[in-house]
């Protein structure tokens, strides 16, 4: 089927909201309606049609071309379908999101997938601080699906994260996983300090280290758990080098002690 | 009775009567195929029938390491009961018991299905509040740690309501050793039938029993119209050259999959012959009035 396109005219004068323009919500409407929809985040009101040029397609499948670091929301509560971005997107990309799949093909800003509870989001470049994380007040991050970022990501990734899969190769930085609740957070490349701040449950591979660990992590010994070949085989879908970093054996720590005690960090053994 | 003879075997006009049952699957895999097969014939081992053991359990076949969740050998074990209840029960203490003291081992679902069985999730406690959830997709994990690392169970396995378990042939020779030779031709020939399980030892039964006896309180006692020592003394269902009878008994996920291996049980016996194997093939029924399922032989001739 053919897409439904959004082409950027120019840089928005200010933060739009683009969580209406999802395939649950653009189904069963005319071009006209599309166009009428409105994404201001100030007084000021902005449609659809007075920023975007829209081609229509299938709804099931959007695509947004021409990023921008103002479109913030783009996937916020998309339940199937598929939302492709060929540029930077702002920030919440993808926050609570149920099902679907979206690609950023350049940067996320923060909270990308922030809360989501299924589904697939896919960052070519690098990600921002709190990916996966939770607002403010609210009591868990991430609580299903997948995030991979192909590039970097900021501090504090997959906060209170609850369930669900993150995976970034390249580095990140300080505290990830903190405050982790359960999930799984594989880092392919050195990661910043004390990952695993706080973390209840849950498991972060580090295979390429961190800065500093935390010392209330406690050393586990090297392993080759069945576990670790379970988890290769489901990211290799979405990551060869994930998959490969987690066929070698781990060193395991078990964390965070200041809290619960529960987690664990793994350590590829060849860093 | 006997209706046909087909490249000198004598085959009963009869057919074999089975039940519904419930059943499940479950994957065992371990470092290598001895240790996968070790676990699972220690799991299935005293579970010969529902009457004395609560379950039926078998070896399905066994798995390369393409066909397995983590890449290591595998067996597939199927077990049968007769309730949710019992079948829940038997699962959990038998892989309990028999596959998370076994070195090296996993278990996963070995069947999917709407409904579910607790595999994982009612052996979690056993890791005291060290075990660990993994939800990796669509699939639940559990980690338990244990002395030689972690074992890891899948959450849950599927019940399927369909199964058949009865389905029967009643193989008879002129004496004891082609009899036995017979039977495990016909056993070997359906051990490669998938979703199907041969529970007695080897495959084989030679104790048949018929329903009741002359004791008060004991279920099920020797079938003796096919004993051959008591071939004067009770109405028999031998005739005069039948030395030895041994009976297969199977039980498949499905009918259809019980229907073929008899089948392929059938073209064994017929292959092998009357001058080296059995004689004359029958089968086990209760007159039609109690299973649901009935096998005619004459339909299930290659």
């Amino acid at each position: 089927m053919t897409p439904l396109v959004l082409s950027l005219r120019r840089r928005p004068d200010q933060r739009l909201d683009m969580s209406p323009l999802v395939p649950h919500r653009l189904e069963g409407k005319s071009a006209a309606e599309i166009e009428r929809i409105a994404l201001q985040t100030t007084r000021i009101a902005v449609a659809v049609g007075d920023i975007f040029d829209l081609r229509m397609g299938d709804p099931a499948h959007i695509r947004i071309e021409g990023g921008c670091d103002r479109l913030d929301q783009i996937g916020q509560g998309m339940t199937d379908g598929e939302i492709t971005v060929a540029g930077d997107v702002g920030t919440q990309a993808g926050r609570l999101m149920g099902g679907g799949r979206l690609v950023v093909r350049g940067h996320a800003g923060p909270w990308a997938g922030s809360a989501m509870t299924g589904g697939t989001i896919e960052i070519l470049r690098s990600a921002g601080d709190c990916l996966g994380g939770p607002f403010a007040g609210e009591t868990a991050g991430m609580r299903g699906g997948v995030i991979v970022v192909r590039g970097g990501a900021g501090e504090r990734i997959g906060d209170r994260m609850r369930r669900g899969t993150i995976v970034v190769e390249g580095t990140c930085g300080a505290y990830a996983g903190s405050r982790m609740i359960a999930g799984t957070l594989i880092l392919l490349r050195r990661a910043g300090p004390l990952p695993g701040y706080l973390m209840k449950r849950g498991t972060i591979v580090l295979a390429g280290g961190s800065e500093a660990l935390s010392p209330t992590f406690i050393d586990c010994g090297a392993h080759a758990l069945i576990a670790m070949r379970l988890m290769s085989d489901f990211v290799g879908a979405y990551s060869r080098r994930a998959r490969a970093a987690l066929r070698h054996p781990l060193r395991r720590y078990a964390g965070d002690m200041a809290v619960l005690g529960k987690g664990e960090i793994f350590v590829g053994t060849r860093t | 009775m006997r209706a046909l003879t087909v490249r000198g075997l004598r085959i009963d006009d009869t057919f074999a009567e089975a039940f519904g049952m419930r059943a499940t699957a479950v994957v065992i895999t371990a470092e290598n195929a001895r240790w996968a097969r070790q676990a699972a014939l220690t799991m299935t081992g005293f579970a010969t029938s529902v009457i004395g053991c609560g379950c039926e359990a078998g070896i399905d076949r066994e798995l390369t390491r393409k066909e397995t969740p983590d890449g290591r050998p595998g067996v597939r074990v199927l077990l049968f009961a007769i309730s949710t209840s019992e079948l829940q029960k038997q699962l959990q203490a038998r892989v309990g018991q028999c596959v998370l003291t076994s070195a090296g081992s996993a278990c996963y679902a070995g069947l999917a299905g709407e409904e579910t069985l607790r595999l994982g999730n009612a052996l979690r406690y056993f890791g005291d509040g060290w075990q660990i959830s993994k939800r990796l997709g669509g699939k639940h994990y559990w980690r338990l740690p244990v002395m030689d690392g972690e074992f890891v169970c899948e959450a849950t396995t599927g019940l399927t309501k369909a199964a058949v378990g009865g389905g029967n042939l009643l193989i008879m020779g002129r004496d004891a050793q082609s009899t036995q030779r017979a039977a495990e031709t016909a056993a070997a020939a359906i051990t490669v039938v998938p979703d199907v399980i041969l529970p007695f030892p080897g495959g084989i039964v030679r104790s048949g029993s018929k329903v009741g006896s002359k004791y008060k309180g004991v279920m099920a006692s020797t079938n003796d119209a096919y004993c051959p020592t008591l071939r004067g003394a009770v109405a028999t269902a031998l005739d005069d050259d039948i030395g030895a009878v041994l009976e297969i008994v199977i039980d498949g996920l499905t009918a259809a999959a019980v229907g073929a291996a008899m089948r392929a049980g059938l073209a064994a016996l017929l292959r092998l012959g009357p001058r080296r194997g059995a004689v004359r093939v029958g089968a086990g029924n209760y007159g039609g009035k109690l299973g649901p399922h009935h096998f005619h032989l004459r339909d299930l001739l290659p």
